[in-house]
Order: C-alpha cells, then structure tokens, then sequence
C-alpha cells in the first residue's frame, strides 16, 4: 500500500540539508548528542512535470469532495479502518507513544560486527557529532573498531520504531537500520526445502568455477546506472538537434531555478558536518550568533 | 503459507548452469496512515498545478522533461524510455566473486531467496561451494524490464541474493574524514572498553521486537472507541558534565548488574 506520508517525508528527506533525526547516542550514563543523515541519495535523472508550454508544475494535495486545495495546516493523519472510516492520529499522539525512544538511541548491546547478516540491511545512515565536543563520539568510535564491535538499539524516528546497528568505520559512526525478525521471511514460511545433499565432484566443480572468476576488490564502478546513462546521451542527443526541446515561460524560469538550488550535495554537508560537529548544520535552526569555540 | 516463486532465472558461471526461482524475503509490517484533510477526514489526493496561476493540468496535459539548462527541458517521451529498456533474459550473470567482507554495508538493499527450479543437486552445490570458499558471488542480470546487480551468498543451505544499490545511489563514506579533537585520554578509553565488553553479547534479531508498532495499533484502537489519549513528553538527555565520571559510573553499575544476575 502507498503511503503518502512516507512518500513525502522521503523526497523532503533526499533534498534536505538538515540531519534526518537529531538526538543522544548512548551508552551505558554516557550520552553523545548526534545528527543522524542519510548516506544514499537518489540515483538516476531528476525529471521535471511540465505543461504543455513548459511551465514546471507542483505537486499539490486536494480534497476530493469539493475539489479545493489542502494546505499543509490541514493535513492529518489517518489510520484506515475496515469500515473505511479513519481513525485520526496526532504527530503529539504518536511520538508519546514512546517519548523516550524518539529521542535516544540507547546501545546495551555490543555484538561482533561479522554476526549482523545483510538479509537484514535496510538502509545506511551516517551519524555526525551534534555538539562542538566531539571526545565521547571519538571516544566510542575507536573502541567499537578496534574490537571490531557493532552497537544494537531500537529508536523511533519519524513515526516508526527502527532497529539499528551502529558501526564504526574509519572513525566515522555509521548507522544501518535493520529489518525486524518478522520482516524477513523464513526459507521455511515459503516452503523452501531443506537443500539436498551435494555430491563432493559437483562442490568442487564450483568451487573452481568461483576460484576462476574470484576478484580481490568489489567492483563497485561496474555497479553503474546503464539505463540511466543511456537515457542521459538520448537526451543530450535530442537537446542537439533540438528535438523536443521546451523552453520554460520566463516568469515560470525563475521558480524552476529556485527548485534547483535547493537541491545540494549531501557529500558536502556530511564532511561539513563532521568537521565542525553541529557549527556545521545550516542555519535552519535558530542559535546564538557567537559561539565559543571549544573541542574535546 | 508456501510462498509463490516471483521470476526464475538461471544462475551462470562460466558454463556452469543452476536453474533458480526468485522468492521476496522482505516484508512490510510498519502501521500505514493516510494522509486526510481535517475538516472532513477525506482521503486527499496529489495534481500538479501551475504555481502561477494556481490551475490544476489534467494528466493527459503533462509531460515530463529533463532541465538541461535553467528554464530548458528536454522532453522525455515514452518510446525514449522504451529505447533504453534493458533486454529480457532469464540470465543471472556471475562473473565476480569476492571475500563476503568486501562489501560495504550501504550497497545492500533488498533480499530475495533463490530456490532449485529443478536442480537441486546443483543448487546446493553451488551453496556449499559459497560457504567453502566463503566467498560471495556479483550477479547482474534483468528482472522485469529493470536491470540489477545483486550478492549471492549461502545462509544455511539456502542461497540469497541481495540487490546492490548502483554506485550513484551510495556516497562513498570512505572519502570522510572523522571529528578531530585532542588525543584520547588513555584511563577514559580502558573505562570505555570495560563498558562495552560489559554490553557485550551475540546478536539474536528475533529478540527483537518493534514494539512501537504494538503500541499505535493499541493507540489507534483506544481512539476508535473513544477514549482520550494523553501526551507525554520526555525531557532532553543532559550532557554529562564529566566523560570520565560517566563511564565511571557505567562500568560499576554493570558489574553490579553482573554480580546479582
């Protein structure tokens, strides 16, 4: 089922240069305040809705009933019930649910990093210092790699409980938020059969065939976008010969730019963010003007 | 409930053939709302509207571009993106294989277990040779007009496959620096490391469970007969005004949580 919620959060979420879920990473009474980013970006061509004269068109939410626009103040949330009525659920209401979680990602329990299967990876977040004093982010980096050690918590994050586990690479901490044990099926619940014996010639026969074909790096630039480079040349190929090409009203110019600007590096924010800890965020928040300049 | 195969394909190395169908392992179990307008508790919907004059453009009315430069489209039509519709196969390309802690943790996206389509001496050959070798295979191939690269690993004696994102999807975190500061403290970094040894444990993901989703469903419940529902607010977590008293602090009550388990 499609979430509109979700929907809209997620394309707020790839544009923004503001943390995903800002909060406190903790363990045991030590409490490390974090900014929490995402670490994939959308892949692909970004395109644009257009009229038929070129005019860049928004994506605005209506009311059914009468036709009329829904802003933003007007918008709740509803929970569908058999009957199809709604039960409407507040933002307050759900983050009381469980207050504490939303704020704290509270690690009471170190696992070895090997056990943490990637059938349950769901998506990587980078976690950056949230305050100038960067020492018990530091502190608990070093430790976590050099034992080679990865954090587990549940937290709340936008509405959702999340389980994730915390990693620490090169002395950046990194959070993967992984998939709940009833969100990955059994090989029993789909009736997969247990495997059959195999026959020792056949195993070697593979194992053969994998020492041939075994490579010592990932080869992470053949897992490229082909079809995405391919309909980039169509288009450049087009806009040449000036096929199909639309030029935007000028009043309507000016608003598409706008659109693009806001569009920015996450690379940029996260080494931003790493480097001077929360000094680095954008003023999207109100903070004193001068700061005293202290690292740990 | 067995579950019903969703494509099949035929795994190749080299000229080595294992025949496969394609199982979801993923499923979705998180509360879903809908987005209503308040006044009415309708469900709203989504147009495009001009912004200047604020007019709504029926579908038919619309197509979609590519900004070349500011205020320029390229327009992308429908057979542009039939012309570039990878071809159908039913191959599940092989062609690297890798140590499985070769691959970063952010490449991995969606799991899929592949079972015997006929051959299953082969298959769990293939399965045994993975864990063997303890090497993970790099499949590409094309499922329903998308094309994927994927990992092949052995769990159990099943094989999975794990779609990879494409490498302008992933930001490389290796190009990160970490926060710099003064050199760690030496007595705060043992008290650390007695801490977490103290956490310590192995990890067993059916010991958890996503309990908030328990408690909006009881939420919701409460709401549809009725019944109020009061806010709760957590306080903000202050900033402990010592690191080295904090970890201090840590470690004894775990090892007084230790002593009377």
């Amino acid at each position: 089922m499609p979430d509109d919620q979700e929907q809209q959060e997620q394309e707020e979420g790839a544009r923004s240069p503001r943390p995903f879920w800002s909060g406190t990473l903790s363990f045991g009474l030590v409490s490390i305040p974090v900014d929490l980013y995402p670490e994939t970006r959308h892949g692909g061509i970004a395109l644009r809705t257009l009229s038929k004269d070129g005019v860049p068109l928004a994506r605005r939410y209506y009311c059914p009933d009468d036709g009329k626009e829904v802003d933003r103040d007007h918008l709740a949330r509803g929970f569908e019930l058999d009957d199809g009525s709604f039960v409407v659920v507040t933002d307050e209401e759900l983050e009381s649910v469980d207050p504490k979680k939303s704020r704290d990602i509270d690690l009471r329990l170190f696992v070895p990093e090997q056990e943490l299967d990637p059938i349950y990876f769901d998506r990587p977040y980078v976690l950056t210092p949230g305050s100038e004093s960067t020492k018990a982010y530091r502190l608990l980096a070093d430790v976590m790699e050099a034992e080679g050690r990865a954090g587990i918590a549940t937290f709340v994050m936008r509405e959702h409980e999340y389980l994730v586990a915390i990693v620490a690479r090169h002395g950046v901490l990194r959070a993967v938020v992984l998939r709940f044990a009833d969100e990955v099926r059994s090989p029993k619940q789909l009736g997969l059969a247990r495997a059959a014996e195999p026959s020792p010639e056949l195993v070697r026969t593979f194992e053969r065939a994998i020492a041939k074909h075994s490579v010592a790096r990932f080869p992470a630039d053949e897992l490229d976008d082909e079809r995405t480079a391919a309909l980039r040349k169509l288009l450049e190929k087009k806009l040449k010969s000036k096929k199909d090409v639309l030029e935007a009203p000028e009043e309507a110019a000016t608003s598409a730019q706008a659109a693009q600007a806001e569009i920015i590096d996450l690379m940029e924010v996260l080494k931003r963010s790493l480097r001077e800890g929360d000094a680095g965020k954008q003023p999207a928040r109100a903070r004193p003007a001068k700061r005293a300049r202290k690292r740990g | 409930m067995a579950g019903r195969a969703m494509w099949r394909g035929v795994l190749r190395i080299g000229d080595q053939r294992v025949p496969v169908k394609l199982y979801a392992a993923a499923q979705d179990r998180k509360v879903h709302f809908h987005l209503l307008h308040d006044t009415d508790q309708v469900r709203v919907r989504q147009h495009m509207v001009d912004p200047n004059s604020g007019d709504a453009v029926p579908g038919e009315q619309i197509t979609r571009g590519f900004e070349a430069e500011p205020g320029v489209f390229v327009l992308v039509r429908r057979e542009d993106l039939d012309a570039v519709k990878p071809a159908e196969s039913r191959d599940v390309e092989l062609a690297q294989f890798v140590d499985a802690d070769a691959i970063d943790l952010a490449w991995y996206e969606r799991p899929y277990y592949l079972g015997p389509d006929g051959d299953p001496a082969r298959y769990a050959a293939l399965a045994e040779a993975l864990r063997k070798k303890k090497q993970v295979g790099i499949a590409h191939w094309v499922m329903r007009g998308k094309r994927y690269a994927g990992a092949l690993r052995p769990e159990g004696d099943q094989l999975v496959l794990v779609t990879l994102r494409t490498n302008d999807e992933v930001i490389d975190v290796s190009e990160l620096k970490p926060p710099k500061g003064r050199e760690l403290d030496k007595r705060e970094r043992a008290l650390a490391e007695q801490l977490i040894s103290g956490l310590a444990g192995s990890f067993d993901p059916s010991a958890f469970r996503d309990e908030h989703r328990d408690r909006v469903r009881e939420l919701i419940e409460r709401k549809r007969k009725g019944g109020r529902v009061t806010i709760k607010r957590a306080p903000r977590k202050a900033a402990p005004s010592s690191l080295a008293d904090a970890l201090q602090k840590s470690v004894k009550r775990i090892h007084k949580e230790q002593r009377s388990a």
